[in-house]
């Protein structure tokens, strides 16, 4: 067998990702904790630098490495939405590592490394490469969430994620194998190939995909796989609880959708019934489950349950206006999540961080500019037009009724409701409750300029929407049609 | 008696059962919650290899490759964390792994 050598170019992106990863790595071990600042913004500039190759990249489907990588709209959307949140954490965490005597330069490697696997991950088009594009993932992340060796929290953030992380890869791995034993192939195009030819799905198919699903769930924190998440949230460091709630959650819903639109598009009423349940029990739990909380952390977890919740109310329609609903949901949660966590990791009072939502009070009359960034975050969370959150929520509605899916719709419009309670009290304690102890110095300035560019998205989305509209559109179209 | 595919397969069930089970039912420490995701993983591996062998085709044995260096990988973080958690809480049994709930 003498196969040709593969195609490099469509992978260039990836290619030029780990090689910088290596470089900063190398770079940061010889010159020691010193390099901290400068690992952290070669790091940002090595990512932006990918997404530039992401979206230069020649249009149309290419697949390359024997069937193994495949690069189209859809993969593109999503690898620029995945820099663009690990490059943001990055930003934001530089003040939060000089101040908390986390000076180490690994961090920003590791998150680069982590974000080359969610690239891979978002690329894959075989079981194979999903699997171990996963796993390149998670080994950074698991390390990453007990990066504070000395904090017991951290440490236990990191063997939970640890634990439970293991246990959903073994679960997808299993599915995996299953699927493989019953269709004969691991390439997702042979899959869909031998499915479309009408054979009826058998047994161990569909077991096999009900396996590879719950494993994807649980990487996406659905309800009834979400256990580790607000754990994990909590615990991990601030800015690195960030890039969790952002940049693995869009690799994984990428996936996700990938795998379930793609090879198994014509099993749709197996898995519609998967995703139907996790996404009105994430919206229930996400919904309901937050109002109790008073550490912030532990509420954005919640919050990031329910919103993949109302994403999976776009795939559980399975169509190509689900799979755009998705698309912007993802987008637009990208830019929040961000801007509400950029806003978290500014609450420090006497050198330390607090993370009670009683902290926040009378915000408003001490640093106006960030209580107003806050309100607008929390605003679109809660779905209030014209804030971008709305938009998101209506394009996946939207898709629900059209597949005639009218009750998750509506359990999707009511949970938003419940979910607007939390979000709205915040407001309420930053702008009517009495002021609690002043926040510490100035807003840095990568934190403010985070929160400017995240702020002015999330605020002005409705005016110029037609970019990011027409972009999901098309990658859902390269998608469903592929 | 013939060992067929299916025998393969059930042992293979059994030990991934036997995996998960020990993963949740498991109360003494957090070791034995490292050795049930080996045997998760290795029962994954009689999987690919029994179907490779079924099916005459090679892609299940490399795929069991490649799960066995992962799975390596895994552990070696994993322990690694395990001992980061060690020196901070002086013990790793699994019930007082409850800093955080809620």
């Amino acid at each position: 067998m003498n196969a040709p050598f593969p195609a490099l170019s469509p992978a260039l992106p990836e290619i030029f990702l780990v090689l910088c990863g290596f470089a900063l790595l190398l770079y940061g071990v010889f010159r020691g904790d010193r390099s901290t600042r400068s690992v952290g913004y070669l790091a940002v500039l090595a990512l932006v630098i990918t997404a530039r190759l992401v979206i230069g990249g020649a249009d149309g489907r290419a697949v390359t490495f024997e069937g193994l990588y495949v690069v189209d709209s859809f993969a593109r959307f999503m690898k620029v939405l995945v820099l663009l949140g690990s490059a943001f954490s990055i930003l934001i965490a530089r003040g939060y590592l000089e101040r908390e005597n986390m000076k180490r330069p690994e961090f920003a490697v590791l998150i680069v490394l982590a974000t080359f696997g969610m690239l891979m991950m978002i690329s894959a088009n075989d079981l194979i490469s999903l699997y171990v594009g996963l796993e390149t993932q998670s080994l950074a992340l698991y390390v990453v969430a007990a990066m504070r060796r000395d904090n017991a929290k951290s440490s236990e953030a990191g063997l939970k994620y640890f634990l439970l992380g293991a246990l959903s890869s073994g679960m997808l791995l299993y599915g995996a194998s299953l699927v493989y034993g019953f269709s004969g192939t691991t390439n997702f195009d042979g899959v869909a190939r031998l499915l479309m030819q009408g054979n009826h799905p058998s047994v161990g198919l569909v077991a096999g995909l009900v396996f590879v699903a719950a494993g994807l769930a649980f990487k996406v924190s659905a309800v009834p796989f979400h256990m580790w998440t607000p754990d994990v949230y909590e615990g991990a460091p601030t800015p690195i609880t960030a890039f969790f709630a952002v940049a693995p959650k869009v690799a994984a819903v990428a996936l996700f959708v990938r795998v379930l639109v793609g090879p198994f598009g014509e099993m749709v009423g197996e898995w519609r019934q998967i995703i139907y349940f996790c996404s009105v029990a994430s919206m229930l739990l996400g919904s309901f489950a937050a109002i109790n909380q008073h550490n912030i952390k532990r509420l954005m977890a919640y919050s990031s349950i329910g919103h993949i919740g109302y994403a999976l109310v776009g795939l559980a329609a399975g169509t190509e206006e689900g799979v755009r609903g998705v698309l912007i949901y993802m987008a637009i949660y990208v830019f929040m999540n961000v801007g509400a966590f950029a806003v978290i990791l500014s609450m420090r009072q006497k050198g330390r961080m607090v993370e009670e939502i009683a902290d926040l009070g009378g915000l408003s009359r001490r640093q106006p500019m960030l209580a107003a960034a806050m309100a607008v975050f929390m605003f679109s969370m809660a779905g209030i037009p014209p804030m971008a959150g709305f938009f998101g929520k209506l394009y996946v509605f939207l898709a629900a009724i059209q597949a005639q899916l009218y009750v998750l719709a509506v359990l999707g419009v009511l949970t938003s409701v419940v979910g607007a309670f939390y979000y709205l009290r915040i407001i309420k304690v930053m702008y009517f409750d009495q002021p609690a102890p002043a926040f510490d110095g100035p807003v840095e300035f990568e934190v403010s300029a985070v929160l400017t560019v995240t702020g002015l998205f999330t605020l002005l989305f409705f005016v110029f929407p037609s970019p990011i509209l027409s972009a999901a559109a098309r990658a859902a179209a390269a998608l469903v049609a592929g | 008696m013939e060992i067929g595919l299916a025998h393969y397969l059930v042992v293979a069930a059994i030990m991934f059962v036997l995996g998960v089970f020990g993963i949740f039912l498991n109360r003494k420490n957090v070791i034995v919650i490292l050795m049930s995701i080996e045997l998760m993983l290795l029962a994954v591996n009689i999987n690919l290899v029994a179907f490779s062998v079924y099916l005459h085709d090679l892609v299940g044995q490399v795929f069991a490759m490649f799960v066995l260096t992962v799975a390596a990988a895994e552990a070696a973080i994993g322990l690694a964390i395990l001992v980061v958690y060690f020196r901070n809480r002086g013990n790793i049994a699994v019930t007082d792994i409850n800093q955080m709930k809620g």
